[in-house]
């Protein structure tokens, strides 16, 4: 095989890389080199542009600026059959696969120039054995383990003896056991000199396996590192960035009434890739700011639902709010006792994309805003709720009333947290405040979070920024697999401390 | 060089008004090309079919009758449209509104009646078809069924069941054994508005419909939990609103609205129940729906515009000898033309040079 001379060509480099979706950059100047026979770690939170810049080495997106060297030469990869041509394969975290087929049909429609059913069949039960991926040609894939399914998509790689395998998060969807077979399959994989690029953010994993990691954050590479020789939380530092900011705040001890309580929680995943919650019970008390840290995927979201109500609990008094069982009740009965919410993804779930921000401030505030009398909107009140958001929390905007999309991240960041805030609430849950905007936007964020527990307000902070939670909380847990530790008091508390706790020691 | 399309940041209120102008425009000359190619004057035949149905009193009572089933249906699927679903059996949702309704027509028919009959028989046509509506909205919400399959089956249902009734239980037994019910008796038919026309009170019906809907769609929040369900499911969870009741509340308007639709065709303009009683406005209603934006007054415009081409058809059928296929070629591409031109809202079309390796 020619990619096993020593000459340090890397086998595929992104230099300079600039992707842009709309507003988002999404990969900002990205450069990354994989040599040949290396598994390579890209690590990062999620939105981090991972997945763009990978989706641009497979042929999925072109880029903006920049170029992509194959073997020391540039290239343009038109589409996923041309970077497979090259010798580059991927593996999705989400499969696709038809569950009507067997293992043999549906390998054999995704191969290029595939041939016979039965010869693609041999070739597949030789490349299964060879790897260590045992499969049933002749079986159905509706009757296949996610793990199972995992195999097929990867034998269907190598079958294309591609020199580059990329593997998006591949043990998201696998058991412990199911991973182990993995890590023994990929040691194999790099034996023959063949290069893998890993997309995770499990640290403990890439230590392991990886011998390179190049680390993204907000679109922009913060560190290349050979992960054997760092720690999972130095690694977690630089996934979660270590910037320092300037928000006024005394961290104490919580003294005010209970007005946010869960109890003994616990709740299946709400999908196949989901996170379960297992028996999460916390105390938020009036006057503070509990931060919830932990890697993204943890059980963030599902904790999120279940807080706001759009996933009610299994029994009435596991969530209460200022002593009311709201457990069974929906996230408008939920607001008009005082709960607020603020989700972590700004267009499509915080506000509607093509929407005013009128009707955007309407949506999370007919119940409570009284912008509706006898079933009929009062345009007038909605627009003076605009205004008074835009004034108070320096909302920049060209129109009065623009669609939610044309808007800056951070100016609808401002918009989608002022809105709650400005209804004085007794609770926010708010989840990843400034997650993607710019600097001033997430000071004054926060800043209008101390402000609000000041007030006497109980602020919950869902975020990946250790930074973010170490300068505005009081108190900090951790989430980690759909469970949550006790709240430690931030002063005192050492980044390194919640590393650990954020690998789940 | 190659054409790209590059997201918009914010779609100009001009280009949504002209977005639909433009497919009619591109349907006009789709319209010449196939009128020049089968050997006809294009000019002569394009007048035929569009401006001859609006130009004497009989036109254009005409065309409101045609334009009738169609607003009144459309406006109910602009709502389902709107919310992301997708019912496409309005046609089946039509028949049983007529049948309910045509069965109390048939069943009190030489008995006493009296001015309650025709109303009583609009609410039954109304309910009919929101029954039949139900169905696909329950079995999307309960097994996740996908509605476009089971409303677009349902259709059939419909078809074959009003075939089975005028040839059976309801055939009139003095119709010389035609698949027809007994002629509907005067205090069962829509009263009409002029001497010397076929214009009945369902124009009127169909008018204060857009009206409610306009107000209903602008106004309301529910009208509000309708536009975000469709645009922002997750934000409709956020706004704490249910998609499953609004699939069901949608279904449910839609259906009423095809139903009394079905009626007032059945009772006004028919006067029976036979098996030809729909030229397909339950499909047409679908491109009256893309048209008019999904916007109750925008569906009012191009209902008309659609039953001037039903009404041209007929004529160009006359005097052109064209075939009654040529109108549903004109309908087909009408609609695909909307569909390809609402791409212009969302993507701003662009010519740029090969991208240099």
């Amino acid at each position: 095989m020619d990619i096993a001379d020593t000459q340090p060509i890397p086998l595929v480099a992104a230099e300079r890389i600039v992707k842009r979706f709309g507003a988002l950059t999404a990969n900002d100047h990205v450069d990354l080199a994989v040599m040949p026979g290396e598994v390579h770690a890209l690590l990062g939170e999620n939105g981090a542009g991972k997945s763009t810049l990978v989706k641009m080495l497979y042929g999925l997106l072109q880029p903006d600026e920049g170029r992509i060297l194959w073997q020391g030469r540039p290239v343009t990869l038109v589409g996923p059959r041309a970077a497979r041509a090259l010798g580059i394969g991927m593996v999705f975290q989400h499969f696709s696969l038809f569950e009507a087929l067997t293992v043999a049909e549906n390998v054999a429609l995704a191969l290029d120039g595939a041939g016979k059913l039965d010869d693609v069949a041999a070739r597949l039960a030789e490349v299964s054995r060879a790897y260590g991926l045992p499969l049933d040609p002749k079986r159905e894939v509706w009757q296949l383990s996610v793990g199972e399914r995992q195999r097929i998509e990867i034998v269907r790689c190598l079958m294309q003896d591609p020199k580059l395998l990329i593997l998006d998060e591949p043990t998201s969807v696998l058991t412990p056991q199911e991973a182990e077979g993995l890590f023994a399959t990929l040691e194999r994989i790099r034996a023959e000199g063949r290069a893998v690029l890993y997309i995770s953010h499990k640290l403990e994993e890439v230590r392991r396996i990886c011998e390179a990691a190049t680390v993204l954050r907000h679109g922009k590479v913060v560190a290349r590192c050979d992960p054997r020789a760092e720690t999972a939380a130095s690694l977690a530092a630089m996934m979660v960035g270590t910037e320092i900011g300037q928000v006024r705040h005394d961290a104490a001890e919580p003294t005010g009434p209970v007005r946010l309580s869960i109890r003994g929680l616990s709740l299946p995943p709400p999908e196949a890739h989901g996170v379960a919650l297992r028996d999460i019970s916390l105390d938020l008390h009036g006057g503070e700011i509990l931060g919830i840290a932990g890697v993204a995927g943890n059980g963030q979201g599902e904790l999120f639902a279940a807080l706001s109500g759009e996933t009610l609990a299994p029994r009435e008094e596991q969530v209460t709010i200022d002593g009311a069982a709201v457990g069974r009740r929906g996230i408008n009965a939920r607001r008009k006792r005082g709960a607020a919410f603020v989700p972590e993804e700004r267009l499509g779930h915080a506000a509607a994309p093509r929407l005013a921000l009128s009707e955007n401030a309407l949506a999370a505030g007919h119940a409570t805003n009284g912008f509706v009398r006898g079933g009929f909107l009062d345009r007038g009140r909605m627009l003076g709720w605009v205004d008074a958001v835009t004034q108070r929390f320096d909302v920049r905007k060209g129109p009065r009333d623009p669609e939610a999309r044309a808007l800056s991240g951070g100016n609808l960041q401002k918009f989608v947290v002022g809105r709650e805030i400005l209804r004085e609430p007794g609770v926010l849950v708010v989840a990843q405040p400034t997650w993607g905007v710019d600097a001033g936007a997430a000071q004054l964020i926060r800043q209008a979070l101390v402000d609000l527990a000041r007030g006497g307000a109980a602020v919950l902070v869902i975020s990946q920024d250790l930074d973010e939670l170490l300068e505005i909380a009081d108190r900090i847990a951790v989430i980690f697999h759909g469970r949550l530790s006790a709240p430690l008091p931030v002063r005192g508390l050492t980044r390194e401390r919640l590393g650990l706790l954020m690998g789940g020691a | 060089m190659r054409l790209i399309l590059e997201k918009r940041a914010e779609t100009p209120l001009a280009l949504r008004v002209a977005s639909p102008l433009l497919a009619v425009g591109l349907t006009l000359v789709s319209a010449v090309i196939i009128f020049a190619l089968m050997g006809h004057d294009p000019w002569r035949a394009l007048h035929i079919y569009f401006v001859m149905p609006l130009s004497d009193s009989w036109g254009l009572q005409e065309v409101a009758v045609k334009a009738t089933p169609l607003v009144l249906i459309s406006v109910g699927l602009a709502l389902c449209y709107q919310s992301n679903n997708w019912n496409i059996g309005a046609e089946g949702q039509f028949l049983m509104g007529a049948m309910a309704g045509g069965w109390l027509a048939v069943a009190t028919h030489g008995a006493p009646q009296g001015p309650w009959l025709f109303p009583a028989m609009l609410a039954a046509g109304a309910v009919g078809g929101a029954l039949f509506a139900l169905i696909p909205a329950v079995l999307k919400t309960r097994v996740g069924a996908n509605e476009i399959l089971t409303s677009l089956m349902l259709v059939y249902v419909a078809e074959l069941l009003l075939d089975w009734l005028v040839r059976g239980p309801w055939r009139d037994p003095m119709g010389f054994n035609m698949p027809q019910t007994v002629t509907f008796s005067p205090s069962a038919v829509v009263p009409l508005l002029l001497d010397g026309g076929r214009l009945n009170l369902g124009t009127p019906i169909a008018l204060l419909v857009v009206a409610v809907m306009a107000i209903l769609v602008g106004r309301t929040l529910k009208g509000f939990e309708i536009k975000l369900v469709g645009e922002a499911p997750r934000a409709a969870r956020f706004a704490g609103f249910s998609e499953k009741r609004l699939t069901w509340t949608v279904f449910a308007i839609s259906g009423a609205l095809a139903g009394l639709a079905g009626i007032l065709e059945a009772a006004g303009t028919v006067r029976m129940l036979q098996p030809g009683l729909s030229p397909g406005y339950g499909f047409t209603a679908i491109i009256v729906a893309f048209l008019g934006r999904l916007n109750p007054v925008g569906c009012l415009v191009a209902g008309v515009f659609l039953a001037v081409t039903f009404i041209g058809g007929e004529n160009a059928q006359i005097m052109l000898r064209l075939p009654l296929d040529v109108t549903r070629v004109f309908q087909g591409l009408l609609l695909f033309f909307v569909l390809a031109c609402d791409t212009l809202l969302l993507y701003r079309v662009r010519l740029v040079g090969r991208a240099v390796a």
